[in-house]
Parts: structure tokens; sequence; C-alpha cells
């Protein structure tokens, strides 16, 4: 699936997005959170505290339990500070 | 008259407003949000960050939903983003209506929602050279879900524009 990163999770991992297939064991946004969060350095410091990450799955806002079946697009990020 | 945008350029206020005007509008009501300087006045500019596509369809939908809840004859939202300096223009969003109390409260709803609900980040660059990536506040999340409990005196909108 498409992972995008922006904001300050964008900085710390490095990249804006990449296109990753996880593991069939990991089923929802939360644990997608935990297994990135073991791909390096830059991506523990982005998925350090749970309580910032936000995400969007297909371009909706969704909270982390969500399922990831059938998921194309995912995106991670802090809580939005627009206006 | 309907226009969302998310864009790098500035917007001219005056004319979106004439824009609004038209053979049904009673009153037009606006916001126009501004890069603040801070109280130390370190900001050298703001940094806004979006998520292409998806801000978009957010901001659509924010602008069904003010034309659902009040009986709307125009609507405008655009929101810049990329460097913008103390002072410029940030966001804009404009309604018109028959009557004043549904064009206010529609332009209100619509700032209040675009807060805690469109993929916007701002990030502050400081004229010491830093990138200070600024926190979400509470009481901007307390007036957009105190939409959910609004007493709904005036007659409702049909949804299109």
């Amino acid at each position: 699936m498409q992972i995008l990163y922006f904001a300050w999770l964008r900085e710390r991992i490095g990249k804006t997005g990449e296109e990753l297939t996880p593991p069939s064991t990991i089923t929802t946004a939360r644990a997608l959170v935990g297994w990135l969060r073991g791909q390096g350095a830059g991506y523990a410091a982005a998925f350090a505290d749970e309580k910032l990450i936000r995400c969007a799955i297909n371009q909706e806002f969704c909270p982390l339990d969500s399922s990831l079946e059938g998921v194309r697009e995912i995106a991670f990020f802090p809580p939005v500070t627009g206006g | 008259m309907r226009l969302v945008a998310v864009q790098e350029q500035d917007f001219d206020s005056g004319a979106l407003l004439a824009s609004l005007n038209n053979g049904a509008t009673g009153g037009i009501a606006s916001f126009t949000g501004i890069v603040r300087q801070n109280e130390t006045g370190t900001l050298a500019a703001l940094r806004l960050e979006h998520y292409p596509g998806m801000t978009e369809a957010a901001l659509e939908k924010l602008a069904d939903e003010a034309a659902t809840r009040w009986p709307l004859t125009g609507c405008v939202i655009i929101h810049r983003v990329g460097l913008l300096l103390p002072g410029q223009n940030i966001v804009f969003t404009a309604t018109a209506s028959a009557h004043r109390a549904a064009a206010l409260a529609a332009t209100a709803y619509l700032i209040d929602q675009l807060k805690t609900r469109a993929p916007f980040w701002k990030a502050e660059e400081t004229t010491g050279g830093e990138t200070l990536w600024v926190a979400a506040r509470q009481t901007d999340h307390d007036s957009a879900a105190s939409w959910h409990n609004e007493a709904q005196n005036l007659p409702h909108g049909t949804g299109r524009l």
C-alpha cells in the first residue's frame, strides 16, 4: 500500500511517502504504526508518541483502530493546524 | 457562487465579496485569517503544508455542510499554502444568504470546522533559522465540537449552491 507522511513525521522519516507491503498480521492502522516504528531510527522518532499520530485512509480521516483491508493509501500526520 | 481553492497566491477579499452579491443575496459575511507576528517578534514566516487531493475534498465537504445547515446563496473557502509572511492573508471564508443570521453563522461554522477537519499543518520559521511545528489547540477542537450542540433556530438549506 501507499503510505504517506506529513509535517514533522515526514521530516523525521525523511521521505514524503513510500510503497510498502506490511506482513499480513498487520491488520489495523495502529498495528501499522507499531510495525513502522521498527523500520529505523527516523521511523521510531516519528511514531514515538502515538497520542500525536492521526491518520487518513483513502484520503478520509480515520481512527487508528481502522482496518487496513482493501486500503490503497494511508497517510500519517500530527493533529492538523490549518486556518 | 461557490468557490473552494487551495493556492499559493494571495486572494482579493474585496473582489470575492463582490462576487457573492447576486440577486438573491441580502447579506454577505466573511472571515479573513492573517499570519500573526508572535509576542517576541521572532516569526520570519509561516510554512503551510497540506495533503493535496484530500484537502480540496475536505473543504468541499465543509461547503456542502454549510449549504445544508443554512440557506446560502454563495460560499467561498480559500486557504493559502507555502511560505507566508507576517501580515499576509492565510485563509478566507465567506458566505452569502438572504438574511444576516445565516451568513454570519455559516461563516463562523466554516472557519471553526476548517481548523480541525482539513489536513493543513503550520510550521513557524523563526528569525534564528529554526523550524517549529505548531501544536494543535484544544480550544480549536472545542469550538468545532460546539456546533454539534448548537440549537438550530434558523431555516435549513438544501445543500446545493
